[in-house]
């Protein structure tokens, strides 16, 4: 009997949970592909199931994890052997295997698989650690499970939102009344279905928000607020498309992903579980330096407008942050500063950090009582002088 | 070039991209040759300037098809991806009628295949002669959802629908590669119907045997000098890392220049060929430099 296409199932169902997105269809193809190489190679069979598994770059490691783990066959091996390793049934096929196969996967591959989904393959954390893990403070972090009260309240409040970030023209039309140039192929077909008479149509530039990108700080020093931030990323994450968040104290972390799952506790649990600086310190500089590098090509490139979220207090005294802010902000359309520190009564912008930072934000909206997530909303939704000597922008 | 057959092996496909001057390594020539087997979009992804597209006219030239590029960008529509009525023609046709006293007939006419103007996508539908074209899908990621979303229709079935005429469909369907710059990421949707690569920085005997092929006039000591020194640059974080292209236009700006090797002077001098941020450059030129130059020297022995 051949047991190939149920080796196959087993294997996608393991990447499925590590999460790559590995459905039926993609198993079907699989075995069809193998048919058409030499299942003898290894590597073609390596090459082959990795064309159809994986769609993008940062599972490409996963995938070499899983598929040595699970087609373990010595490194040059005959056709033989991976024909045999192929034929043999899974270890033991009753009550438990698959599961605790899955459990093993997981248990070796959970750091890969708790770090971002999109993370690139180099090691971004262990670098960032190795060079100065002296003070960082590793942890997750709990948040408490929010009432259904809360989310209709953040429902609402999302409605009321108005960020600073005008809506631009699209090179697409959409059909208006008294748009500027007129549609020819909708008046052709009016024309034809009434006969003599022809109204002209008219359609103009159709308009969308521009992508949003968030790096919210989560430092010791914002402790205070991660409940309600998150929330807020939350609420935005689902409510517009083409949001990415970033989450950064001593490191990097691209939370997107997990923020995109509808329920609000599930999704701040994931975050909670894949951020592992909560409450350390903050290192601006470094982060904004690998958003840069890493990242920014990524998400900033259809004209996004970022929003930086942080109290400017930085343990690297402002290092190598005037650099990275003149980078991030020719990246953008637009940067703003959502500045949290205004709870100390008489703020003044003396952290180097701060300093460094403020010549090179579009917008600065420092809040004062940010205790709520309707403070939040106001705070970004108020139409300041700022905002409206931007009309170039706004048009 | 004599046209070669759509290859059985991966072997094949290998020596296919080969005859077209373009190295390859294994992991390629596996994607391709399924792509071309089981009739499925390819899908190629990497940064900036390490040979995506080429992919594609290399394949075209080797196996003798005619290329359909779609440039993509942002706000691209149907009317410049499939097709767009002739408007101009359609009136004066309508004009022409009524002067005759034949309106009636004009409705009917008007929406026919000789007042439909058609764009890459229609066209890579139609028949060719030399086979199924291939059809280029130029940086993807340049456009917005909503032409992703209709891409999935002509990916899967390989047809496209106007509404006055009805669904066109190819006959056989065309060779589909797709590229993307990662500037955003494709819909997982889109990328489910294809088979993908990931297009990596080659490694240094794969990038000298590139040289060798794509600048033949280069010295051999030059060429290996040039791929240490670009190989060092890419492991150093730059913002902008240089891929095969610059390493390509580098070698032969030096050549133009008669180097013979690597000197601090010459590489200072031609170091906007390579790295095209000023940061990169500014970090790059000087002490970095000379150290590359010494590094990449030592081990090209």
């Amino acid at each position: 009997m051949n047991l190939l296409p149920g080796n196959v199932m087993h294997f996608a169902r393991i990447l499925r949970r590590l999460g790559l997105h590995t459905g039926p269809g993609q198993t079907v193809l699989a075995l069809d592909a193998l048919t058409h190489i030499d299942i003898g190679r290894r590597e073609d069979v390596y090459w082959a199931l990795h064309a159809l598994f994986v769609n993008r770059h940062a599972q490409s490691e996963m995938f070499r994890l899983a598929f040595d783990r699970f087609w373990r066959a010595p490194e040059g091996a005959d056709a033989s052997a991976l024909i045999d390793e192929a034929q043999k049934p899974l270890p033991s096929p009753a009550p438990s295997p698959l599961s605790r196969r899955i459990a093993d996967a997981f248990a070796e591959l959970s750091p890969q698989l708790n770090a971002n989904d999109d993370a690139p393959a180099e090691p971004p954390a262990a670098d960032i650690t190795a060079s100065w893990s002296a003070s960082e403070r590793l942890r997750g972090q709990d948040f408490e499970t929010m009432s259904a009260a809360e989310m209709a309240e953040a429902k609402r409040l999302m409605a009321k939102l108005r960020l600073p970030m005008p809506e631009v023209r699209t090179r697409r039309f959409a059909p208006a009344a008294h748009g500027p140039r007129i549609d020819l192929r909708a008046t052709l077909k009016a024309a034809l279905a009434t006969g003599d008479l022809v109204h002209l149509k008219r359609k103009s530039p159709a308009r969308r928000h521009p992508p949003l990108v968030v790096m919210c700080d989560i430092s010791g020093s914002m402790a205070a607020y991660a409940r309600m931030l998150l929330h807020f990323l939350h609420a935005i994450t689902n409510d517009r498309d083409r949001v990415h968040v970033f989450l950064f104290g001593t490191r990097l972390t691209n939370v997107t992903r997990e923020l995109q799952h509808r329920d609000p506790d599930v999704a701040l649990a994931r975050v909670g579980r894949t951020v592992r600086d909560w409450s350390g310190g903050t290192r601006i500089g470094v982060a904004l330096e690998e958003f840069n590098r890493l990242w920014s090509r990524r998400v900033l490139g259809q004209g996004a407008v970022t929003l930086l979220i942080t109290d400017g207090l930085d343990r690297d005294a402002g290092t190598g942050l005037d650099i990275e802010m003149q980078r991030l902000h020719r990246s953008c359309r637009r940067l703003i500063w959502l500045n949290p520190l205004l709870r100390y009564a008489g703020f003044e912008p003396k952290s180097a950090g701060i300093r460094a930072m403020l010549p090179h934000v579009d917008e600065f909206r420092p809040v004062h009582n940010l205790d709520s997530l309707a403070a939040l909303v106001a705070a970004l939704s108020t139409v300041t002088q700022a905002c409206r000597a931007f009309p170039a922008v706004a048009a | 070039m004599a046209a070669h057959p759509v290859p059985t092996s991966i072997d094949q496909a290998a020596e296919l991209l080969r005859a077209g001057g373009y190295v390859a390594d294994r992991a390629l020539a596996t994607s391709l040759f399924l792509a071309l087997t089981m009739q499925r979009p390819l899908f190629l992804e990497g940064e900036a300037g390490v040979g995506k597209t080429e992919i594609a006219k290399v394949l075209a030239a080797t196996l003798g098809r005619d290329l359909i590029r779609l440039q993509c960008y942002e706000g691209l529509d149907v009317a410049s991806a499939v097709y767009e009525w002739n408007y101009p023609r359609q009136i004066m046709a309508i004009r022409l009628a009524e002067a005759a006293g034949k309106a009636g007939d004009a409705a009917q006419g008007i929406y026919s295949e000789q007042y439909l103007i058609k764009r890459p996508l229609l066209q890579a539908l139609e028949k060719h002669a030399g086979g199924p074209p291939v059809l280029l899908i130029d940086e993807l990621d340049r456009t917005d959802e909503p032409f992703e979303a209709f891409l999935l229709e002509v990916l899967s079935d390989f047809q496209v629908t106007i509404p006055e005429l009805g669904p066109v469909k190819a006959d056989q369907p065309p060779i589909v590669i797709i590229t993307s710059n990662r500037t955003r990421e494709i819909h997982d949707a889109l990328k489910r119907r294809c088979l993908y690569h990931w297009v990596d920085y080659p490694n240094a005997d794969r990038e000298r045997a590139i040289l060798k092929s794509k600048a033949p006039g280069v010295a051999d000591r030059l060429s290996a000098q040039i791929v240490g020194f670009v190989q060092n640059l890419r492991g150093m974080e730059l913002f902008k890392p240089p891929g095969i292209a610059e390493t390509i236009d580098w070698a032969t700006a030096l050549t133009a220049l008669n180097a013979k090797e690597l000197d601090a002077a010459t590489v200072d001098a031609t170091l906007g060929v390579v790295l095209k941020y000023q940061d990169d450059i500014a970090r790059v030129r000087g002490d970095v430099a000379a150290d590359t130059i010494a590094a990449a020297k030592k081990a090209a022995g």
